[in-house]
């Protein structure tokens, strides 16, 4: 462990074959691991951005890529977001498949007119005839009184442009089988990760998949509410599915796993179930992602609903820095459990003993 | 085939010259009927540039444009159908009115596209220039930028990019001194580009010429010396833009420049100096005429197919957006 976040992805298993027991690893190393065997199978791909080869490895995600391919096909950047951003766009249309790293997403803003401006529509611009197979990973997150230039989420605003594909796993498996994905894709795919989410593990296969982008997945079944989550706001609604458990609620846990574009049928056989939907969103929320799944729920569960649609996301504030202030800002699960309460005219539970995320106590899954 | 001899090469610099005017006196001709829907930024005065530049690249060579890229995009294609069909928006064009004028494209032609942005196609240029360095196919990426265009933060991470990378990259800088209506004077803390761009690890170079093939001959030599000194190169080429910034009248009257500058640079206009050369190495006043009437004809049938077009079915707006 070089970085103390993951390990080395290492191409050959301790596990022996025929071994019954699906292996567990962390998001990290997941996204390392779809890194590498795409970089093995495709010489195409190259992997660059600030900070992509240095010690720190990026939270330890790009481990082990220079060392197998060599700075040509990983390599740092001058600390030009805007020129480095259209230099993915330009390799892209001339054959390569670039895969770009923004250690913030906060930094990628800083090329907001090469994504909204050429990359989003070069393709459609030039009548289809030139193909943009881009990836841009972008971490999200919370840390530790990180501030407001370096704990954006952004979401909405890119899902918003149209020709970008905005994907934000949650689980393991998911990060590894989208982000093969996203780099097979011969679209423009905006990869975002939730920093907290490296620590999880989960069941991840070792060979490689590719789960399609656009398609919806049920984290947890659950027949009386629907929380639809993106990204971190997953392992929260998941801790307040397993507390509320506790009184005989049964909730039902939708992650959309790719926000642009977005497909709402397992959203709306959710809530058409469950009459109830609580959007639990890592970012703001006005103008956001929730109002797109409020707005598509209300048009296709009409008269399925129970209650109001809710939303549950960051203050309308910029993001402030000492811990309490930062608490407010962020909604947790035990404001998820709040809401869902509210929604089902339920008494607050005693919540006294619950132990809930932070930075030290971060998440460490399984799923 | 690419032209050999000196006499052979004057005649493609005019036929292209011929053509690049040509197809805009006649988008002036025609655009007060109003089928043409699209902003026109006419590139008239500049097309010296356009023609000396693409002349000294390959076909497979790669160029982008700014929205002020007629001549850029007639110079490296040729193809006057497939541009006029794009100025009336018809289904006949390979961008089936999804560009316009603003947004000409032509991948196999090399010309790979443009941004109405200013200098957003540069970092384009230079990592279409990375995927060739990678590729080792010998190709050159030529970006064409207006002298607005170094003012923005994207020229200078693309120039600092381009060096450190050593990338077959040649940055053309097409000085004509203004951006819209506003003088260099007024815009830029420094006196000459060329001082500062020298400064970087790359081959500079500037002419103030009319003359297609002084601007060749410069090109062609400093894309050898691109291959050998594994450089990108900079060059700043001056010209008078002949007409407004957007439309295609002029616009004197409107006080920002004058019309004796005009009347300077008109001396030296680039397809009366061509003409006047071909004339000079021996060709005969018929010929020229013959020569100029079938170009012509080439654009008048390429307008009149365009007029004639069906535009696309409008589900055409859904498609493409992504593949």
């Amino acid at each position: 462990m070089s970085n103390g976040y993951c390990q080395t992805y290492a191409p050959i298993s301790a596990q022996g074959a025929g071994d019954t027991e699906v292996r567990k690893i962390s998001y990290c190393q997941a996204v390392n691991e779809a890194m590498f065997q795409e970089m093995e199978r495709d010489s195409r791909v190259f992997v660059y951005g600030i900070g992509v080869p240095d010690h720190k490895k990026i939270f330890g995600t790009t481990e082990g890529l220079l060392e197998r391919f060599g700075s040509e096909r990983c390599f740092d950047t001058p600390l030009s977001e805007d020129a480095m951003t259209g230099l993915g766009l330009g390799a892209a249309v001339n054959g390569l498949r670039p895969v770009h790293i923004h250690i913030r997403i906060d930094f990628l803003l800083l090329a907001m007119n090469q994504l909204a401006n050429m990359i989003s529509s070069f393709g459609y611009m030039s009548g289809g005839r030139l193909k943009v197979p881009l990836v841009i990973r972008a971490v999200i997150g919370r840390g530790w009184g990180q501030g407001c230039q370096h704990s954006k989420s952004m979401l909405s605003t890119f899902a918003h442009i149209p020709g970008l594909k905005v994907v934000l796993p949650t689980t393991p498996a998911d990060a590894k089988g989208l982000l093969i994905s996203a780099i097979r894709d011969d679209n423009p795919v905006l990869f975002i990760e939730h920093r907290w989410l490296y620590w999880q593990e989960g069941e991840v296969a070792e060979e490689a998949f590719a789960i399609e982008l656009g398609k919806s997945n049920v984290l947890r079944k659950g027949t009386d509410l629907t929380i639809v989550g993106t990204s971190w706001m997953n392992a929260e609604a998941l801790q307040a599915a397993e507390i509320l458990d506790k009184r005989g609620v049964s909730v039902e846990i939708v992650d959309p796993r790719t926000i642009s574009p977005l497909d709402d049928e397992a959203i709306v056989e959710s809530v058409t179930k469950t009459g109830h939907c609580i959007i639990a969103e890592n970012d703001w929320l006005h103008c956001g992602f929730g109002a797109e799944v409020a707005a598509r729920v209300s048009q296709k569960c009409f008269g399925k609903l129970k209650s109001p649609v809710e939303r549950i996301g960051f203050a309308p504030t910029p993001c402030p820095t000492a811990r309490h202030l930062e608490n407010e800002f962020y909604p947790n699960a035990m404001d998820i459990i709040r809401a869902v309460e509210k929604k089902l005219g339920l008494s607050e539970m005693d919540l006294s003993e619950e132990d809930f995320y932070s930075h030290e106590n971060r998440f460490k899954g399984p799923f | 085939m690419k032209p050999n001899n000196a006499r052979e090469l004057n005649l493609e610099f005019y036929k292209k010259l011929y053509l690049i005017r040509t197809s805009e006196e006649k988008i002036i001709e025609h655009y007060f009927e109003d089928e043409m829907k699209t902003p026109m930024h006419m590139s008239m005065g500049s097309e010296a540039i356009s023609v000396g530049v693409c002349q000294a690249l390959t076909k497979q060579d790669q160029v982008f444009g700014t929205y002020r890229s007629h001549a850029l995009f007639l110079a490296k294609t040729e193809d006057t159908d497939d541009f006029f069909a794009e100025m009336y928006g018809k289904k006949t064009s390979s961008l089936r009115g999804k560009g316009g004028s603003m947004h000409l494209c032509s991948p196999d032609y090399g010309f790979m596209g443009t941004s109405a942005i200013v200098g957003s196609a540069i970092p384009v240029a230079l990592g279409c220039a990375y995927a060739n360095k990678r590729a080792k196919n010998g190709k050159v990426v030529a970006v064409f930028f207006g002298d607005g265009a170094v003012e923005e933060g994207v020229f200078w991470e693309s120039l600092n990019a381009a060096c450190l990378m050593k990338l077959p990259i040649i940055f053309v800088c097409e000085d004509n001194g203004l951006a819209v209506h506003t003088s260099k004077a007024q815009r830029q803390g420094y006196d000459s580009i060329i001082d500062v761009v020298s400064n970087f690890n790359c081959i500079v170079c500037e002419e103030k010429t009319t003359d297609a093939e002084i601007i060749y001959k410069s090109i062609s030599k400093i894309v050898e010396q691109m291959r050998m000194e594994q450089m990108p190169c900079f060059v700043r080429l001056e010209y008078f833009r002949y007409l407004e910034h957007v439309g295609v009248n002029e616009d004197f009257e409107a006080g920002y420049r004058t019309k004796e500058g005009f009347e300077q640079w008109l001396k030296i206009d680039p397809v009366k100096l061509q003409r006047k050369k071909l004339k000079e190495s021996g060709l005969e006043e018929d010929e020229i005429c013959i020569l100029e009437s079938s170009i012509t004809d080439k654009i008048n049938n390429s307008i009149k197919a365009a007029k004639k077009a069906k535009f696309c079915d409008v589900s055409e707006v859904y498609e493409g957006v992504l593949t």
